[in-house]
């Protein structure tokens, strides 16, 4: 029988609850508030007392109201009809909600059960099949989507029988399994898996070892990210985490993105609802929507279900992988995760770590981000899940706790600089402090070789030294003034501000700009190198400024331009005329 | 609000605090509201039969045997066209001597809107301040705060933008205001023949500081009746929201809560995120826009209410003085409105985003020869030039008595630019500096 409870306890969204049978950890229950349900899940357990937060406003809620706990842990339901779905961070279909305002206790079906699918079989009888194997494929808008053998399914079956070709609702069985005991299951497309526990049915998770391409050249040429990789973006309000999350989110080279709105702004989400339709990814043509997949718990949406956000659209992106799919996961902004378990954890007198945050807050961020990863499925196909976060640092101060524990978990560090987006450079990552640790790995220099060019790793070195040295002259420069350092001096800062211009920088709000592939960012760097490695003749200091500034516009309307029009060939044709007019002899 | 016959009175008080009072009592609701000895009371905790109730206008001299009435209903406004005009207290109570509202009674801080059934704000606000227009333009269904030092003439340019910027309704929440600036306002809309528009929920330094903690959500749902009802443009003006968080301060500290940074609660970002969050551009015509007041102390946006509220906002405009002209300007570089993307170069002329850009860049090289020129080293000529640059661009486009429509701006910008650099120094598009580079 199922165990039922009274309330007893209201401190804002912690209820405390009397039950009246066994109860665990993190189980999901109901509060009922004069006939409205609200959802809530366990999150101590103290005798017969169990805490729970409820994703819900508990406005109106009274000692002695009715609670049933329902026996499992908070659930994502898996099956097609996900893709270009905008769900709230409990996965209800916020398009299904009905009225303008949310009303509390109003949860919607996340896949539509009316929905016919168009079912073709992979496996047939007699196969050994286990949890994760594929069965059979639907296309979900044009996306092949495999349906696997559900992933609460533990140990070796045999197929039965698998449904012939033809149209099936998600609910509709597909598929007979036999178990080991010789007892015959019955499968649909539909599955329920709990979203704190990471899905695993997969063989191996090697090291990555393929670049993603996100048309950022900041990102892909100077700190790629890796396919399967995780990488986060901290910086001080304003900065540009959302702007360079939305620029990734439209360019990037995935087959499936997700975008969880973490405890940020409505009017960011409706961006991407009002323009991803509109939107093409330029390697299909297709709209970006088809592609994409919205989590959405803006900073007003109750702050217990935020929490629940980014697991959710984790675990979505592990169901994608697991049909060999390349996914890209985006949470914006992790910070607020952090906090919301941070106001629990407060609510619950728990003893505070370090800016008040819960003492377990590193582990937690570490086990979400493991999650990430390239892998060999068991049948031998590969699929990924990358994934980039934000990081809200308060005070945009990067010692606390948020950033201190992502800098752990995440490989891949691009952190903001409030100088570079008060004077513009977007995006302001700072070319110095950021790193990408794959650029270190020996799979990933090899990818870079084989896949750009065959000195394309000493390049991004030398970009990153000829930036460091622009910098160090510069603080020279200052120091001693214009006239006190030897003229090489201002020839190095210069050259240093030509990269940083014209690779570093990037106008997101441009058409032709806004997305540079890897063939154009080889092409551009090289050009921009070359200037590095000409000697010039300059007589003053005077000299410097007005001629790489020269070089520098023509650079930018280089960028403008369409790649290798007769525009783009132009303008370099100008800066080589430059170049020869100043070239020491 | 009188006390009907079934209501049961409660007079045992068991416990007191600064800001709370306990007592025994059965089937209350959270987030109820009671009186207690007549003050407005909120529930804020509920333990067994052991209520706790906040107390807004403070406990002092709340005896144990107060008299404690539940009301059964969370805090509620009355809200129809007869609020226009109309000034009332944090409780929404008039206190312009007319008589009560009559309409249709909502709860306060109600539910959030479903963000599928938002629109993308797209409609441009011209305020004439070039510091705002040309550089941080606003939208409908925007939130954006002034970050000033108390020193600085926040609240006249606020009222300024609010006047000029053609709303259907203005809602003023005022939050620790200080009686002038109480009258200031009134003044100032009462001079525009702007009075029916206005509807101000004022609590000013005379009352206590808690009460202000109902304010914002007063004017919002007051907001949410015209914009979503009545297909209205509603902005509303929420000053001082740093005395709002200190409220808020007061409250949790009181009540034993862990403090995080600058001694606020770990929930203030979701507390402020509740109120900004409610301005929205509707599918039907009607917004909300939010502009506020957040003063910082010594120009530091570090301390966490500014850097909670600039996390939630959608940009902030910073007010201060330019010694250099001696007027106070929107300083360009801590400045920022996140949705101007969504109408400049759109709404406005096609060169206004790269004539915004290279102005803030080239204002930004004055500042870096400044700073040369304070450390004792001598300026090229390409620093003499900015410098002189960003003196005309201060006094012709930062100050914020500048005003001038959005065209005449970029104009400005334009012949600022040719006075004082070459084409190439400007690192705008080609085809842009053809057409409108001055041809004398
Ligand atoms: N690449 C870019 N090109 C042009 N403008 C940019 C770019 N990146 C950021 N901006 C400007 O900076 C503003 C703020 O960027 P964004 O919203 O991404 O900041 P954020 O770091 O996400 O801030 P918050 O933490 O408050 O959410 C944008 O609205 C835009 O005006
Ligand atoms: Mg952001």
């Amino acid at each position: 029988m199922a165990t039922k409870g009274k309330v007893t306890g209201i401190i804002a969204n912690l209820v405390i609850v009397e039950a009246d049978g066994p109860v665990s950890q993190n189980e999901i229950c109901y509060i009922n508030l004069k006939g409205t349900d609200l959802m809530a899940e366990v999150i101590k357990i103290m005798g017969v007392k169990a805490y729970t937060q409820v994703f819900e406003s508990t406005r109106g809620l009274k000692i002695g109201a009715d609670v049933k706990f329902m026996g499992h842990m908070l659930e994502v339901t898996l099956g097609p009809g996900i893709l270009s779905r905008n769900y709230d961070g409990l996965q209800n279909d916020l398009d299904k909600m009905k009225g303008v305002f949310l009303k509390r206790g109003e949860y919607t079906e996340a896949i539509d059960p009316e929905a016919e699918w168009d079912f073709t079989p992979i496996a047939k009888a007699g196969d050994k099949v286990e949890a994760g194997s594929w069965l059979g494929e639907v296309t979900e808008g044009w996306m092949p989507h495999k349906i696997m053998v559900p992933f609460k399914f533990s140990g070796n079956y045999t197929v039965k029988s698998v449904n012939s070709k033809g149209k099936y609702k998600s609910k509709d069985k597909i598929a007979v399994l036999t178990d080991e005991k010789g007892k015959d299951v019955e499968v649909t497309m539909m599955q329920k898996w709990p979203v704190k526990v990471p899905i695993k049915a997969y063989k191996e998770k090697p090291r990555p070892f393929k670049i993603m391409e996100t048309g950022v050249r900041t990102m892909d040429t100077l700190n790629p990210l890796a396919e399967g990789g995780t990488g986060f973006i901290p910086g001080p309000f304003g900065c540009g985490k959302t702007v360079l999350q939305h620029a990734v989110s439209q360019q990037a080279e995935a087959d499936m993105i997700i975008v969880t709105a973490c405890g940020e702004r409505a009017n960011e989400v409706v961006e991407i609802f009002t323009e991803f339709p509109e939107l093409e990814d330029p390697r299909t043509g297709r709209k970006l929507m088809e592609r994409t997949t919205i989590i959405c718990n803006t900073s007003n949406m109750p702050v217990a279900a935020r929490e629940a956000s980014v697991y959710t659209g984790m675990t979505i992106a592990e169901y994608y992988r697991a049909m060999g799919l390349k996914v890209l996961l985006l949470a914006d902004s992790t910070s607020r995760w952090a906090q919301a378990l941070r106001e629990m954890s407060n609510r619950m007198e728990e003893l505070p770590g370090p800016d008040a945050f819960p003492m377990d807050l590193p582990a937690i961020i570490s086990n979400f981000y493991s999650r990430a990863g390239f892998v060999y499925l068991n049948n031998g196909q590969t699929g990924s899940i990358t994934f980039l976060g934000t990081v809200s640092p308060a005070g945009g101060n990067l010692k606390e706790p948020v950033t201190e524990s992502t800098k752990k978990a995440a490989r891949c560090f691009y952190a903001l600089n409030q100088d570079r987006a008060d004077s513009k450079r977007y995006p302001a990552i700072d070319p110095i402090d950021s790193y990408s640790k794959y650029l270190e790995y020996p799979e990933i220099q090899e990818y870079l070789k084989k896949n750009i060019s065959e000195n394309w790793v000493e390049m991004v070195s030398l970009s990153k030294d000829i930036l460091l040295r622009g910098r160090e002259a510069s603080e020279q420069i200052n120091i001693l003034g214009d006239d006190g350092v030897p003229i090489e001096y201002h020839e190095r800062f210069w050259k240093a501000e030509v990269l940083d211009f014209v690779i570093l920088q990037q106008d997101a709000f441009d058409n032709i700009d806004k997305s540079t592939p890897f063939e154009r960012q080889e092409y551009m760097l090289e050009r921009v190198l070359e200037i590095y490695h000409t000697k010039f003749d300059f007589k003053s200091f005077e000299e410097v400024n007005p001629f790489f500034k020269a070089i520098i516009n023509l650079f930018k309307q280089m960028n403008y331009a369409e790649y290798k029009s007769e525009k783009f060939d132009g303008y370099l044709k100008q800066i080589n005329e430059k170049i020869n007019e100043r070239k020491a002899v | 609000m009188e006390t009907s016959a079934f209501q049961k009175i409660y007079t045992k008080i068991t416990q007191v605090t600064k800001a709370t009072c306990s007592l025994k009592a059965e089937g209350i609701g959270y987030e109820e509201i009671a009186r207690v000895n007549g003050r407005l009371a909120q529930v804020v905790k509920i333990q067994g039969d052991t209520v706790t109730l906040q107390i807004f206008s403070g406990t002092e001299g709340i005896p144990t045997n107060a008299e404690v009435v539940f009301m059964g209903k969370a805090p509620t406004i009355k809200v129809s066209d007869e609020l226009a005009g109309r000034f009332f207290n944090a409780y929404g109570d008039p206190i312009d001597g007319g008589p009560a509202v009559e309409g249709k009674e909502v709860e306060i801080g109600g539910p959030s809107v479903n963000p599928v059934r938002r629109k993308q704000p797209s409609e441009l606000i011209p305020t004439g301040i070039a510091g705002i227009d040309l550089n941080n333009t606003l939208v409908t269904g925007q939130k954006i705060p002034f970050f000033a030092d108390p020193d600085q003439p926040f609240n006249q340019v606020m009222a300024m933008v609010a006047l000029r910027a053609k709303a259907d309704k203005i809602i003023l929440g005022g939050m620790g205001l200080s009686n002038d600036d109480y009258l200031f306002f009134k003044n100032i809309f009462d001079n525009a023949g702007a009075l029916d528009r206005i509807i101000s929920f004022i609590n000013t330094t005379e009352n206590p500081p808690v009460e202000r903690l109902l304010v914002p959500d007063m004017a919002l749902t007051a907001a949410e009746y015209f914009a979503h009802e009545k297909h209205e443009k509603v902005l509303v003006l929420l000053t001082d929201m740093t005395l709002y968080a200190d409220a808020l301060s007061i409250v949790s500290n009181r009540m034993d809560q862990i403090p995080s940074k600058d001694s606020m609660p770990g929930s203030l970002y979701s507390d402020l995120a509740k109120i900004y969050e409610k301005a929205v551009q509707f599918p039907e015509g009607g917004s909300i826009t939010i502009i506020a007041v957040t003063t910082l102390s010594g120009g530091d946006i570090t301390h966490a209410i500014p850097d909670n509220t600039g996390y939630i906002t959608e940009g902030q405009l910073f007010l201060r003085r330019d010694t250099d002209i001696g007027k106070v300007i929107v300083d360009p570089f801590r400045s920022l409105s996140r949705l101007k993307q969504l109408v400049i170069g759109k709404q406005t002329r096609k060169d206004h985003p790269q004539v915004m850009n290279a102005g803030i860049r080239l204002f930004a090289d004055a500042a870096n020869a400044k700073t040369k020129l304070e450390n004792g080293f001598d300026l090229n000529d390409y620093d003499e030039r900015t410098l002189k640059f960003a003196k005309d661009y201060s006094r012709e486009l930062l100050a914020i008595d500048i005003n001038i429509d959005i065209d005449s701006m970029l104009d400005t910008g334009w012949r600022l630019f040719a006075e004082h650099f070459t084409k190439a120094e400007l690192g705008i598009k080609d085809e842009l500096v053809e057409k409108y580079w001055p041809k004398n």
